[in-house]
């Protein structure tokens, strides 16, 4: 290929980026709207747009902003950085089939949280500020613990996972011991939350959740020149110049991190960060900074989605979302596992 | 998986006529006092409870039976039943083990981490939900269906993916299976309303064992066992590895069939006794191969009465760990599983 058509092909696959993300953005903001008048109480479109610019009754105004929209919101923040998280793992680790909750990080998280809620909060309440914090102890404990485990003069993939599987019974293990110990009231708070629904709707979390979305990810975008060359393999990246090891660790704490943030506020969501990087892949490319927005796009998609539906499919009772996240995903995961190369 | 002389037998390498481990003496004496330590730890689990009973009543309340005396009828209609269930469970999940990773040479193959567990709980769930009050022959029943599918599932995408079921596969198909099936089990449990029944059994535990229980399961995990007997030569040969086990004209096919059929009687029966317990069929398999080599005739026999042992004692420990509030077993096993899962996930063999 010489020099014109290379440029050609750049040229064509970054317009085919633009029309995936505007796509992708056009659905989500459709998602929005739907899911913003669908519910117990309907509200049409004119009362919806009548509310949004302050005209609705009172109890339009309650249902739309105070119930809906922040859960809608912290759906879309949810997934974009539950999906980022799984894509820098599998950059990272180089494996496709890598997944913070299939590893156990989000189940270290989740131990952390529920152990917190249950010494401090019974159950929710004031000190909501403090569960990412919590979350994050639990998730970088769980990612240590892998990678000390599955250190032998350098970690392999396939360790990583194998260890990561095991980190997670472990977590899951102590999450029943946990529960045996919990008064009623907080055992069923933490049972439907680790079942993963976006149970805190309400502003404050997502002011809780926000600037580390807001951090978190343009960091993973700014990193993604990194993740294509972790992608060439150590020694290729290593030749050109990458500090492979610090690389890594950076990365990693990056993934924990969103993983562990996202975790605190919506349960422990599994498949997001397998399914959207997938999918992003496949419509755009392997190159990180054109797949990585791509990826929370998607993510962001799929949680609307499913949220959707875990609230209207068994109207009036509702579904965890992650429920309805792992009935869409453990089938696709299945089918990308019974593809993949030894 | 297999022992170090049949490791040597690589494609390039076939030459090498292997040769199974056997070491008879060794398994025998392990039976024996296995059977021994079984029936002692029999005996402390029955007179262990709420209620301490000295070993001397248990004695008399098993061999010399006084219908009026309380701590006897506790003997007879709780602690007994009980110890039998956690007994058949152990050997059960342990036997299924062993033949799963005989004829997968797989060393993370066990009913648990292959999702079979969790097939089994899910159709109970769904038991709990749609058909309350089913009797508990009907519930074994279902279970083995939820056990078989499962195991279909896992196995075929194992068949489809290029290079088989490799233990990475293995790994995170099982685990992959086991949430999904999960994550449907809650769902129902909670737009059910059944979620404390469920979550009861969930978290594994013969506590609540009957008589009836006993005798409902016992045959078919008799015929589980037996029937595990008979096949263990076929599967040693089968843990040779396939090409060889045909060549040395086993009609493996039909082996695997009758194994798997084996293993969800036995893996079925047991989940609708005690829940999903895991780990059992991971360590105890590992540990007798260690103990008494790679010939199943002797596997089978020793994982089965160390898998007894071992339950047993698990549920002694259950109810020992934070009295009086019986710590489900499930978290026993795992205490002493996952590191066991840890120390195989960083072993690098061929085929990890």
């Amino acid at each position: 290929m010489n020099q014109v058509s290379i440029q050609q092909a750049e040229g064509r696959r970054k317009a085919r980026t633009y029309i995936v993300m505007a796509v992708l953005a056009v659905l989500i903001i459709i998602c929005f709207v739907v899911s913003m008048s669908t519910g117990q109480v309907r509200l049409t479109p004119i009362d919806m747009f009548k509310t949004l610019v302050g005209l609705g009754t009172a109890k339009q105004e309650m249902i739309l902003f105070d119930f809906r929209l922040p859960r809608i919101v912290i759906a879309v923040l949810v997934g974009a950085g539950l999906a980022v998280s799984g894509a820098i793992l599998q950059g990272v680790s180089r494996n496709g089939l890598a997944d913070p909750g299939l590893m156990g990080i989000n189940a270290g998280a989740g131990f952390a949280v529920a152990a917190y809620l249950m010494v401090f909060a019974k159950g929710g309440g004031e000190s909501v500020l403090l569960l990412p914090f919590v979350a994050l102890l639990g998730a970088f404990s769980a990612a240590g613990l892998i990678y000390l485990v599955a250190w032998k003069n350098g970690v392999t993939p396939i360790r990583l996972i194998l260890v990561g599987i095991g980190v997670g019974l472990a977590f899951a293990a102590l999450m029943i011991l946990l529960s045996i110990k919990m008064d009623p009231h907080t055992y069923l708070y933490v049972e439907v939350w680790l079942a993963g629904s976006i149970w805190g709707s309400n502003w404050t979390y997502v002011a809780v959740l926000l600037p580390w979305i807001f951090l978190l990810l343009p960091f993973a975008m700014y990193k993604a020149g990194s993740l294509n060359i972790l992608g060439l393999g150590d020694q290729a990246a290593a030749g050109l110049g990458t500090a492979v090891e610090k690389e890594r660790l950076i990365l990693l704490c990056t993934s924990v991190a969103l993983a562990g943030s996202c975790v605190s506020i919506g349960g422990g969501i599994g498949f997001i960060g397998l399914v959207a990087p997938h999918l992003a892949r496949q419509l755009v490319g392997p190159r990180h900074e054109r797949m990585l927005p791509a990826t929370a796009l998607l993510g962001s998609l799929l949680l609307l989605v499913s949220d959707f539906a875990a609230r209207n499919l068994m109207a009036p009772s509702e579904l965890p979302t992650g429920i309805v996240v792992a009935v869409i995903g453990a089938p696709y995961f299945l089918y990308l596992l019974a593809r993949s190369k030894a | 998986m297999v022992g170090n002389q049949s490791a040597s037998v690589t494609h390039n390498q076939r030459v090498v006529t292997p040769k199974i481990a056997s070491r008879p003496v060794a398994a025998t004496l392990i039976i024996a006092a296995g059977l021994l330590a079984l029936f002692f730890s029999l005996g402390i689990s029955i007179s262990l409870g709420a209620a301490d009973i000295k070993l001397g009543t248990v004695w008399e309340a098993v061999f010399a039976f006084q219908p009026e005396l309380t701590q006897h009828q506790i003997i007879q209609e709780l602690r007994i039943p009980r110890a039998l269930v956690g007994a058949m469970v152990g050997a059960s999940m342990a036997v299924a083990g062993s033949i799963m990773q005989g004829m997968t040479r797989n060393p993370l193959a066990e009913p648990g981490i292959m999702g079979i567990n969790a097939g089994a709980a899910f159709v109970l769930a769904l038991v709990f939900a749609f058909f309350p009050g089913l009797s508990y022959h009907m519930v074994i029943l279902y279970s083995f269906a939820g056990a078989a599918l499962a195991t279909m599932i896992v196995y075929g995408i194992g068949s489809l993916a290029p290079g088989g079921l490799t233990p990475l596969r293995l790994a995170l198909a099982g685990t992959v299976v086991a949430t999904l099936l999960q994550a449907l089990s809650s769902g129902i449990a909670i737009s059910f309303k059944v979620g404390q029944e469920i979550s009861f059994w969930y978290a594994g535990g013969v506590a609540g064992s009957k008589w009836s229980q006993v005798a409902i399961l016992a045959p078919w995990i008799a015929i589980g066992l037996i029937g595990a007997f008979i096949m263990a030569r076929s599967i040693s040969i089968l843990s040779l590895g396939e090409e060889l086990a045909t060549g040395l004209g086993q009609k493996t096919g039909r082996v695997k069939l009758i194994g798997s059929v084996i293993v969800l009687l036995l893996a079925g029966a047991s989940v609708s006794a005690a829940g999903p317990v895991g780990f059992i069929g991971l360590i105890i398999p590992h540990l007798t191969r260690f103990l008494v080599g790679t010939d199943y005739r002797w596997i089978i026999p020793s994982s089965a009465v160390l898998g007894a042992l071992f339950l047993v004692l698990a549920d002694i420990g259950a109810r020992m760990v934070n009295p009086p509030v019986e710590t489900p077993i499930g978290v026993i096993t795992a205490v002493i599983g996952v590191p066991f899962f840890l120390y195989l996930a960083r072993r690098d063999r061929r085929g990890l």
